[in-house]
């Protein structure tokens, strides 16, 4: 009986926790006409050409840092699985780095070491900068990526695939996109979600290299508006809530399928 | 695939076999390595580039001393209470006597809120507990409780400690939530047969157990709060000076008036989540000998 009410107890009120400030924005978003609940605030947000510039913006640099990323890591990954085994602590200790190093003294060295008068003037252009935030957006998704990608990989025989595809003759181009990948689409989707979910509300590495992005845009509305804000954080509550959710959809249906096959 | 043309059989492949790590060598050195260790040179170099301790030694003054002293108990604060409702939470749920199909949903809505951190978060909370926001409404007109009458505010220690709490507990309740179900049944059958109460099942066997992992995941939410910046940026603007924010000051506009002192304020950053996340990794080690 004890265990049951404490459970409960606990239970029941991290849930007041956690939802109250959801309803609570929720509720704010919808108050900004006087006296009734209105859609006003979401109307504004929306017809608010920032808003979709910014956004847009931010899910193009999302889909670029989710390519490079899987382009980086995913031969990474098989290589080191496949001839380089004893490499793999050091990898992955690299892969974790961006957890220890805050991201805000990470872009701090891209300011400094790509400077308009350094070796690498990547900051000197809108293009170069374009570059360098989304290189940073792949950094910060690294440690998540990788490890997606290599628990997918555990998941298949490299060995006997690779060996297999050789036979018949295949190079390792033709290994990796046409034998690898297929195995790992959901291991990769997963990271991908992940990905995008990080990305789309990023502010420090936009903000400090001063690129339009939907996270310093979210932080300018907050400075000067009043319930636009709330609107804002429902939107990106849904955002997250949506990518989590197919992120967890596809590792999920991963676990089925692996179950069936062994 | 710089390697496309490699000779089949292994050994002759192993000289061209490194030409496959390359890539991502090129990415981590670039956009990882090089810049952290431009920080982290700097931090220890003169305006004219010798070699010195004095930016290092600037830290210590009460300025910033007092941002690394905020910083810091707020991490403590976070994390300790994030450890403390996390683990209360996921007890509950692995352990406890709730129904089975609370779990799933808890544990997805877990990985959805510690990826909510940053702007939003602020508005939420705002929205939330603000001013104007709907509990702070509510406690006035239902209850006639004003919060802001005791002196509560959310731009300060406690406030933002309130609003860290949202991405800090559902991170540890996803990092023990393994942990607690690694606990083995015939630990609790062996010490109930044993005359053992509950609570002494609890403080001699699961305690001891658990206490690397909660000592570690501890380490990980401090490292975690310590390095947000997003969120309190959005939230106080540069009001509260906790030390992210004034590195993001110092980086937008020299606000310490000496570049070498910002990479050293970035250096300690890095020496203070590096500990932590070392703290993590040795204790994780540790308590891995359990769960297999």
């Amino acid at each position: 009986m004890k265990v049951k009410f404490w459970s409960w107890a606990a239970f029941l009120l991290g849930l007041l926790y956690f939802a109250l400030p959801l309803i609570g924005t929720l509720e704010f978003s919808l108050r900004k006409r006087r006296g009734e609940y209105s859609l006003d605030a979401y109307r504004w947000v929306f017809e608010d050409p920032k808003f979709r510039e910014t956004f847009g913006y931010s899910v193009v640099m999302a889909l670029l840092t989710i390519l490079v990323g899987v382009l980086i890591v995913v031969p990474t990954a098989y290589w080191v699985r496949l001839r380089f085994p004893r490499l793999r602590p050091v990898i992955e200790f690299i892969t974790l780095l961006p957890l220890v190093i805050p991201p805000i003294v990470i872009v701090f060295g891209y300011i400094r070491l790509y400077n308009t008068s350094s070796w690498l003037p990547l900051t000197g252009s809108a293009r170069g900068t374009d570059f360098l935030l989304m290189m940073g957006y792949a950094t910060l998704s690294l440690p998540y990526m990788y490890r997606a990608v290599d628990t997918g990989l555990r998941s298949i025989d490299v060995r006997t695939l690779t060996e297999a595809a050789q036979i018949l003759g295949a190079g390792w181009v033709t290994i990796l996109a046409r034998v690898i990948m297929p195995n790992m689409v959901i291991a990769i989707m997963s990271g991908a979600f992940l990905t995008f979910a990080i990305v789309i509300g990023e502010f420090v590495l936009a903000a400090l290299l001063n690129r339009p992005a939907f996270g310093p845009y979210m932080q300018l509305i907050g400075a000067n508006r009043a319930y636009e804000p709330a609107a804002l954080a429902v939107i990106a509550f849904s955002i997250t809530w949506f990518c989590m959710g197919l992120m967890q959809f596809f590792s999920r249906f991963s676990a089925h399928a692996r179950a069936k096959r062994s | 695939m710089a390697s496309i043309t490699e000779p089949k059989t292994r050994r002759d492949a192993l000289p061209l076999a490194w030409l496959g790590l390359v890539p991502f060598a090129i990415f981590a050195i670039l956009f990882l390595i090089l810049p952290t260790m431009y920080i982290v040179v700097g931090a220890f170099q003169t305006a004219e580039g010798d070699a010195t301790l004095a930016n290092v030694r600037n830290l210590f003054q009460p300025s910033i001393l007092s941002a690394y002293w905020i910083s810091i108990r707020i991490s403590f604060a976070t994390a300790f209470l994030g450890c403390l409702i996390g683990f209360a939470i996921a007890a509950s749920i692995t352990l406890g006597a709730l129904p089975k199909f609370i779990r799933g949903p808890a544990m997805t809505f877990s990985g959805v809120a510690s990826n909510f951190a940053g702007v939003p978060l602020s508005f939420a909370f705002i929205a939330t507990l603000g001013r104007v926001g709907l509990v702070t409404v509510l406690l006035r007109e239902w209850f006639g409780v004003n919060i802001y009458a005791f002196g509560f505010n959310l731009l300060s220690f406690w406030g933002l400690t309130l609003v860290y709490l949202f991405f800090q507990i559902p991170l540890m309740v996803l990092i023990i939530t393994p942990a607690l179900d690694g606990l083995k049944k015939e630990w609790r059958e062996a010490s109930d047969i044993l005359g053992a109460t509950g609570l002494q099942y609890w403080r001699m066997v699961v305690l001891p157990i658990l206490t690397p992992s909660l000592l570690g995941t501890f380490a990980l939410l401090f490292a975690n709060a310590f390095g947000a910046v997003a969120t309190a940026y959005a939230l106080t603007g540069s009001s509260l000076s906790i030390v992210p924010i004034v590195l993001f000051a110092q980086i937008r506009g020299d606000v310490l008036q000496d570049p070498h002192l910002g990479y050293a304020l970035a250096f300690g950053m890095i020496v203070v989540t590096g500990i932590a996340n070392g703290l993590y990794v040795w204790l994780r080690a540790r308590t891995e000998r359990w769960t297999q």
